[in-house]
This record gives structure tokens, C-alpha cells and sequence, in this order.
């Protein structure tokens, strides 16, 4: 095949769209941690996440998270079709500001807590999750 | 439209007062995500429980807000302070509109 212009061109625009598609997906959860923090600062301090480095089963995945003090905890799975896992408001009779679950995960990806302060500031921490058999059906 | 939903909650029968207590929830819901298909290529629609809260003589303890991605069978763990002798209420709220509650009572010796 002779390379012409045109093909060049096309090629041109099959990469820059390739290249574009997981910048738009991680984008989403940018947003929604956006919408959470509403663009404050994120610390790292002060939050634990508790989560397995393998899931054999992308469909029951335990986390746990402690956030001491925190009035709510944010839960994202960045690989999901919908990033939002769960958000635990905590109230005046939570010992601990801490819960454990089980998630859904796609596929191997970052989880990320993010937890609100009642002085208004934001911590947050992500680990990676290797995901053997995704937890979305299809 | 969930059928044969059943909460299961684990509460110390008694306690201290102010003392930390460790509760776990279980309630049984295929928390259908909205994502899967049937056999025949049709998504089958979403329906999960979106909430769930827990409150102790009517002071809330925690109330979570649930997504699709929460596996089947919500299962649940948080640590709760009791004051004194009283009554810990469960709800869980279906997309459907339907309210499934639990309660355990916990006396303080």
C-alpha cells in the first residue's frame, strides 16, 4: 500500500482519538472528586484504606476505610462505568469514623477514598486493586 | 419488585455504658447494577438499595449513600457508641420506593 496524505492524515486522527479515550475516562472521576471537594486542596494525611492488592472476584471486593474524625468518607473506583462507589455520612454516635463493604470493580484499577473534615479541609487515599474476573457482567 | 429481601444485623445483646460496639449488616438484594445484559442483548434495568442508615434512640449513627458498584448483598461494618439502654434502628432504602428495617434492642448493664 502506497502511504499517501490521506492515510497519513487518518492515522493522524486514529491515534489523537485512541490516545484521547482513557484521558476522558479518568476525566470523569476528576469531576466527580471535583464535585465532592468542590476544588479544594487534598491531603494525604490522617486516612487509611484498606483494600487487597489481588481480587481473584471483581464482584465482591472488601474494603475498609478510616478516616479519624471525619465527618463523611467519599469512595471512587476510577476504572468503573460509574466512578461513585459509596459515601458514608458519619453521626454523632459513629465510635469510629470508619466502615468496611464489599465492591464491584470492573477491572484493575485505582480505588480512591476521600474523606470531608469538619474543619472543611479534604484527605485522600487510592490503591491499586488487580482485578482477575471484572465485576460488571456483559 | 426485590423479592425475598431479609435484613441480618449482629448487635451485642448488652454493654457498657459508652462503650464502643462493633455492628454488622447484612440484608440479601441482587443490587442489580443497570450494566448487565440479558440473553437476549436487553440491559436489564437498574434496581439496588440506595441508602442505608442506622440511628440509636433516634440519634444516627451513619447513613450511607449507595452506587451501583456496592456487590450484591450490601454488607456492612462501622462501630457505634452506647449512651444507655436503648434501640438500634436499621433502614435500607429500595430504588423501587420499598423500605426494609431492622432493629435490636441492647441493654446496659
Amino acid at each position: 500500500m502506497k502511504l499517501t496524505r490521506r492515510h497519513t492524515l487518518m492515522m493522524a486522527v486514529g491515534s489523537a482519538v485512541a490516545a484521547l479515550v482513557p484521558v476522558r475516562a479518568f476525566a470523569a472521576v476528576e469531576d466527580e472528586i471535583a464535585a465532592f471537594t468542590g476544588g479544594a486542596e487534598v491531603g494525604s494525611d490522617g486516612i487509611t484504606l484498606i483494600a487487597p492488592e489481588i481480587a481473584e472476584n471483581g464482584n465482591t471486593v472488601p474494603i475498609e476505610v478510616d478516616a479519624p474524625g471525619a465527618e463523611a468518607i467519599i469512595v471512587f473506583a476510577a476504572g468503573n462505568p460509574t466512578p461513585s462507589v459509596a459515601t458514608f455520612t458519619f453521626g454523632a454516635l459513629a465510635a469510629s469514623q470508619s466502615a468496611a463493604t464489599r465492591i464491584r470493580l470492573a477491572g484493575t484499577q485505582d480505588v480512591i477514598a476521600i474523606a470531608r473534615m469538619p474543619d472543611g479541609s479534604f484527605v485522600q487515599a487510592s490503591q491499586e486493586v488487580k482485578v482477575t474476573i471484572g465485576g460488571c457482567g456483559g | 419488585m426485590a423479592e425475598n429481601v431479609k435484613p441480618r444485623v449482629r448487635v451485642p445483646r448488652d454493654a457498657t455504658a459508652g462503650e464502643e460496639i462493633t455492628i454488622k449488616t447484612l440484608i440479601s438484594h441482587p443490587m442489580e447494577s443497570g450494566q448487565r445484559k440479558d440473553g437476549d442483548g436487553n440491559v436489564i434495568p437498574r434496581s439496588i438499595i440506595n441508602r442505608f442508615t442506622c440511628t440509636f434512640n433516634g440519634e444516627t449513627v451513619i447513613d450511607v449513600t449507595l452506587e451501583p458498584a456496592i456487590s450484591t448483598n450490601p454488607y456492612f461494618e462501622f462501630q457505634a457508641i452506647v449512651p444507655e439502654t436503648g434501640t438500634f434502628e436499621f433502614t435500607w432504602y429500595d430504588d423501587d420506593g420499598d423500605v426494609y428495617t431492622d432493629s435490636k434492642e441492647i441493654t446496659v448493664g
